[in-house]
Formats: C-alpha cells, sequence, structure tokens
C-alpha cells in the first residue's frame, strides 16, 4: 500500500467513514487516502457509493460515522477549495444561463459573498473553456450542447475552481474517444501541476493504463492501492459480484466481462 | 391628436389614480424580478400559496381588531419560511409541502370569517385586489419594500443564481445555500405581501408567473429575462389602469388579462420560439 512509503503526501484522508440515506446504508467503514499530485480513480459497479463518498468528501452530505481530512497549504485546506464536477444528470439543462456563466460559478467561491467576478475572473473562466475546447461554445444556451460538450463544461467549470484537490464523478461517460483522450491529456496536464484528482469512473480499462492509484468500492473499500494491485480477477469479483477477465498487456491493460 | 393625448392624459389627473399607477407598476417590476426565480424552480404554486395562505393571517387580524396588511405580511412570511423548513427535511416533496401549508392557512381563514358575524367587507379587498383604494401610506410602504426587495436581490444575485441554478455545487463552493433558499422565500413572501393590495389573493399568482414567462420566450439569459419581465409587468399596469377608467372594469382583473395577452402575443411571435416562427419553419421546409 502507498501510505507505507516515507513520502507519501495525503491531499484527502478518509477514515472509518459510515454514510447512507434514511437507514440505508451506502457506505460502510471506509478508509483510504489519496496522495498529492497524483491520479487516482474510483472504480464499482452502479450503486456502489461513488457519488455518495464523493459529496461526503465536499461537505454535500453528512457522514455517519468517521471523517475527511483535506490538507492543503495554510488558509486553503477549506471544503470550498475542493474542485468538483457532478454527475451531469444531477444538473437542470433547461436553465436560462450561458456555457461561461457557469464555468464563471466556479470562481463564486473566491469571489466571496455579494462582490461581483471581475474580468481577471472571466479570464480564467475563458482560459477553462479552452482547455476543454470549448471556447466557441462560451456564448451558448446550456440547452443547447450535446451531451460530450456539457460535460466539457462542467470539467472546464471545476478547473476554475482552480483547486489544489478535484473530484470529478463520471468524467468519461458520454465523451468520444477524442474528447476521451483530450481529457485524460488535460487529467495528466493538471497532475503535472501538482493538482490531485479523484475521478469517480466506469472505465476500468482507462484506470488501469493511466491513473496512479485506485480504489475499488462496492460500499466497503475492496482494494485501494496501484492499479497493477487492485485490478485482480480475485478483487474485481469480490467488487462486482462476477467474473471480470483482466488482460495485462503491457502498455494496455484491458478489464471487461 | 389633441383628444388622444386628452384621452391618454385624463386617468392621471386623478390623484388615487396616480396612487393605483405607482402602486401597480412598482409591484408588477418586483414581481417580475421575484418571479423570474419562481418560474425557474418550477415553484409558480408557491406564488398561489402565500396569498391564499396569508388570508388566514388577515383573518385573525381581523378578528382580533388588528391591522389587516400586518396579519397577511407575518402570515405569508411565516407561511414561506415554514414551506422552506419542510421542503429542506426532505421527506416531502417541495410542492406537497406548499399544498399542506397553503390550505391549513386559507382553511383557516375561511373558518375565522365564518364566526365573524359583522361586516367582512374589508376582507373582499384581500380576496380581489383594491388598487383604486390605495392609500399614499401603502404607497410609499410598497415603494419601501420593493426597494428593499429589488436590493437585497441585485446584492446576492449571484448567490441566488447559483443556488437556484445547482444548489449542491453552490453548497460545495461555499455559497451559504440554507440562507439562500429561505431569502429567497421571505422575498418572494414580501413581494406577495406588497402585491395582495393591488392584486387581491386569486390574482397576485399571475403577476409573479406571466411577466417573467413572457419574457423567457425572448431571451437566452436570466437578467435580461428580469429585465424585459419588469417592463412587461410596468406596461400590463399601465395598460391595465388605461382598461379598467375607460371600460370601468375591476383593475387588478385588467392588469393581469393584459399580462397574460402579453405572454400569448410572445407564445405566438417570439423570434425563434414563437408558435407561428416553427409553423413557418415547417411549412418553408416542406414547399
Ligand atoms: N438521494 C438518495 N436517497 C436515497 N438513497 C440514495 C440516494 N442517492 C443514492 N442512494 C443510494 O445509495 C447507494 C449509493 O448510491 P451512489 O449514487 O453513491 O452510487 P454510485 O456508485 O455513484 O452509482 P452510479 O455508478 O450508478 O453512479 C445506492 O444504493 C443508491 O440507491
Ligand atoms: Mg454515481
Amino acid at each position: 500500500m502507498p501510505d507505507n512509503s516515507p513520502a507519501f503526501v495525503p491531499a484527502v484522508e478518509v477514515r472509518n467513514l459510515s454514510a447512507g440515506y434514511n437507514g440505508h446504508v451506502a457506505l460502510e467503514d471506509v478508509t483510504f487516502s489519496v496522495e498529492r499530485g497524483c491520479l487516482a480513480g474510483l472504480v464499482g459497479p452502479n450503486g456502489s457509493g461513488k457519488s455518495t463518498l464523493l459529496r461526503v468528501m465536499l461537505g454535500l452530505h453528512k457522514p455517519w460515522r468517521g471523517e475527511v481530512r483535506i490538507s492543503g497549504p495554510p488558509g486553503r485546506s477549506g471544503r470550498g477549495h475542493i474542485g468538483y464536477m457532478p454527475q451531469s444528470e444531477l444538473v437542470d439543462w433547461s436553465f436560462p444561463i450561458t456555457v461561461v456563466d457557469v464555468v464563471l460559478m466556479g470562481r463564486y467561491g473566491r469571489v466571496g459573498l455579494i462582490r461581483r467576478p471581475g474580468g481577471r475572473d472571466r479570464e480564467i473562466a475563458m482560459a477553462a473553456l479552452e482547455r476543454v475546447h470549448l471556447a466557441h461554445l462560451a456564448q451558448r444556451r446550456i440547452g443547447e450542447l450535446s451531451g460530450g460538450e456539457q460535460r466539457r463544461m462542467l470539467i472546464a467549470r471545476a478547473l476554475a475552481q482552480e483547486a489544489d484537490l478535484v473530484l470529478l464523478d463520471e468524467p468519461l461517460a458520454g465523451l468520444d474517444a477524442t474528447a476521451q483522450h483530450d481529457l485524460l491529456r488535460l487529467l495528466e496536464e493538471l497532475r503535472r501541476e501538482d493538482k490531485t484528482l479523484f475521478v469517480a469512473t466506469h472505465d476500468l480499462s482507462c484506470v488501469a493504463a493511466n491513473f496512479d492509484h485506485a480504489v475499488l468500492l462496492n460500499r466497503k473499500v475492496v482494494a485501494f492501492g496501484r492499479p497493477s494491485e487492485v485490478f485482480t480477477e480475485q478483487l474485481l469479483a469480490a467488487a462486482f459480484q462476477r467474473h471480470l477477465l483482466v488482460l495485462p498487456g503491457g502498455e494496455r491493460t484491458l478489464v471487461g466481462p | 391628436m389633441n383628444e388622444l393625448l386628452y384621452l391618454l392624459r385624463e386617468p392621471w389627473t386623478f390623484e388615487f389614480m396616480q396612487r393605483a399607477l405607482i402602486a401597480a407598476v412598482l409591484v408588477s417590476v418586483v414581481a417580475a424580478v421575484v418571479g423570474s426565480f419562481v418560474i425557474l424552480k418550477g415553484m409558480a404554486f408557491i406564488g398561489d400559496a402565500l396569498p391564499h395562505a396569508s388570508f388566514g393571517g388577515v383573518a385573525i387580524a381581523f378578528a382580533l381588531g388588528f391591522n389587516l396588511h400586518l396579519g397577511g405580511a407575518v402570515a405569508a412570511l411565516l407561511t414561506a419560511l415554514s414551506i422552506g423548513f419542510i421542503a429542506r427535511r426532505g421527506s416531502v416533496r417541495y410542492d406537497t409541502a406548499i399544498g399542506i401549508v397553503f390550505i391549513s392557512g386559507f382553511a383557516l381563514g375561511i373558518l375565522i370569517v365564518s364566526t365573524q358575524s359583522g361586516y367582512v367587507v374589508d376582507l373582499f379587498s384581500f380576496v380581489f385586489g383594491n388598487v383604486l383604494g390605495v392609500s399614499w401610506t401603502d404607497v410609499w410602504l410598497t415603494v419601501g419594500l420593493g426597494a428593499f426587495i429589488l436590493i437585497a436581490v441585485a446584492l446576492f444575485y449571484k448567490e441566488l443564481l447559483f443556488t437556484a441554478y445547482d444548489p449542491s455545487m453552490a453548497a460545495a463552493t461555499g455559497v451559504p445555500v440554507a440562507a439562500m433558499q429561505y431569502g429567497l422565500l421571505a422575498l418572494i413572501g414580501l413581494t406577495v405581501v406588497i402585491a395582495l393590495q393591488v392584486m387581491g389573493i386569486v390574482l397576485v399568482l399571475a403577476m409573479l408567473v406571466a411577466p417573467p414567462a413572457t419574457a423567457q420566450l425572448l431571451t437566452r439569459r436570466l437578467p435580461p429575462m428580469m429585465a424585459i419581465g419588469a417592463l412587461v409587468g410596468a406596461l400590463s399596469a399601465l395598460g391595465g389602469l388605461y382598461i379598467a377608467w375607460y371600460a370601468d372594469v375591476s383593475a387588478s382583473a385588467a392588469i393581469v388579462l393584459t399580462a397574460t395577452g402579453f405572454f400569448f402575443l410572445a407564445f405566438l411571435f417570439a423570434p425563434g420560439r414563437g408558435l407561428l416562427w416553427q409553423r413557418r419553419f415547417v411549412l418553408t421546409e416542406s414547399a
């Protein structure tokens, strides 16, 4: 496990966390940590608690027990400084608002109450849109975006937050092959900027090939470590309750039924 | 020509019409701004619930001999906040919470009125509105509260917008979402309070919904939606008062029908989104 190495600096530590809804248990005794400056994947079947875990980490959902410790530079470790991209089904796409306005919302936490976002914030928002190749749609109404464009807009908003820790809920879903590739490039770029990225996804092969760490979740943490340690047929079978093939092929590891 | 100018000017030579105009225009503008949030959140129901529930407060005030407006105001605010409280528990749906609270308030009002044997005509001005009967005190109160509401929306525009659009993301970035949700409900409550006198219980909803709904058909962003809604509201107030003056009909009903008239015009002719526009597009395509 990576937390044995002395150089390990956790960006976020989750300890003995349990959470759920009206008596329904969604997370049970979850413990893991994510190293600063790494790209970590959160994988598990539908309903395994991935979104719930991210929401608890953000302080949006109150856990029953346990704690989440976010470390960051002094004065900037508050939860307002965690970047977040929600699962896009939860967003109100009929709202009369333009793409750049939504991305600008990523700045609100920094701008503070009552004050207006300024020219600098607009520049950051536009730069974030450029990074996801969406600058040409800045003035579009959000309801007029395609599914992949919607996702990229939400990623741009998370970028505009300029947070050191970014939680992304299924950013890869619904993206075409080039967009997925671009997004992975972007995540790697952010990692080089010493940001910590924690990504919930169903794309096991992608995590196996590109990520530094993986948390395998099914209400409890089934495994946690390097993808090569986590994605064994036994552990995956334990998490997904069915047999998955793991085909290690040098650079590319394929995981599938 | 002079004839026409005279006809246009005549109503405003009377002081009660001047008061009515100031009150009606102001109420319509405030209602359009606050109403923009109401229709975006699908809360139109609340615009109906608050005036009805406030009837309970008016009736209690009437029975106890207190100021009727104060009774209505307290009831509208209490209702708004308790709806927020119930809905935030999350165990019942928002519209269910609203339905329960509003029926209780309205039923209480009817119950109390049924026990009163005396003079209940005062209560009717609350049901149907009485814009031609507003006093200067009423006008100044409307100006004060209206200004307060508009300033609050302007100051917290960014937070109200974010909370309305995406409450969980807003909370994650540190916006005080609960305060904003209660704040918006309180602003809706205050808007209802000033609108009650002009529009009456039955018609307040129309001024919260029709002007912003018209504006929504004409723009794609919230700030112009509020501005156009305010303009539509103000024009409806003006037009409605003319109609009331020359046709000798209920002012509040005339204002509401003018506003809904604007809505149907936009619904038919709005560029790109109007019914006729779409129809024409289909026709040219098939031709
Ligand atoms: N608002 C809610 N109220 C009640 N139960 C919920 C709620 N949200 C999620 N759950 C339940 O909690 C469990 C975990 O849900 P969660 O959304 O965290 O799963 P997930 O891993 O993100 O799934 P997916 O891969 O489908 O997005 C599920 O059993 C789900 O039914
Ligand atoms: Mg999920």
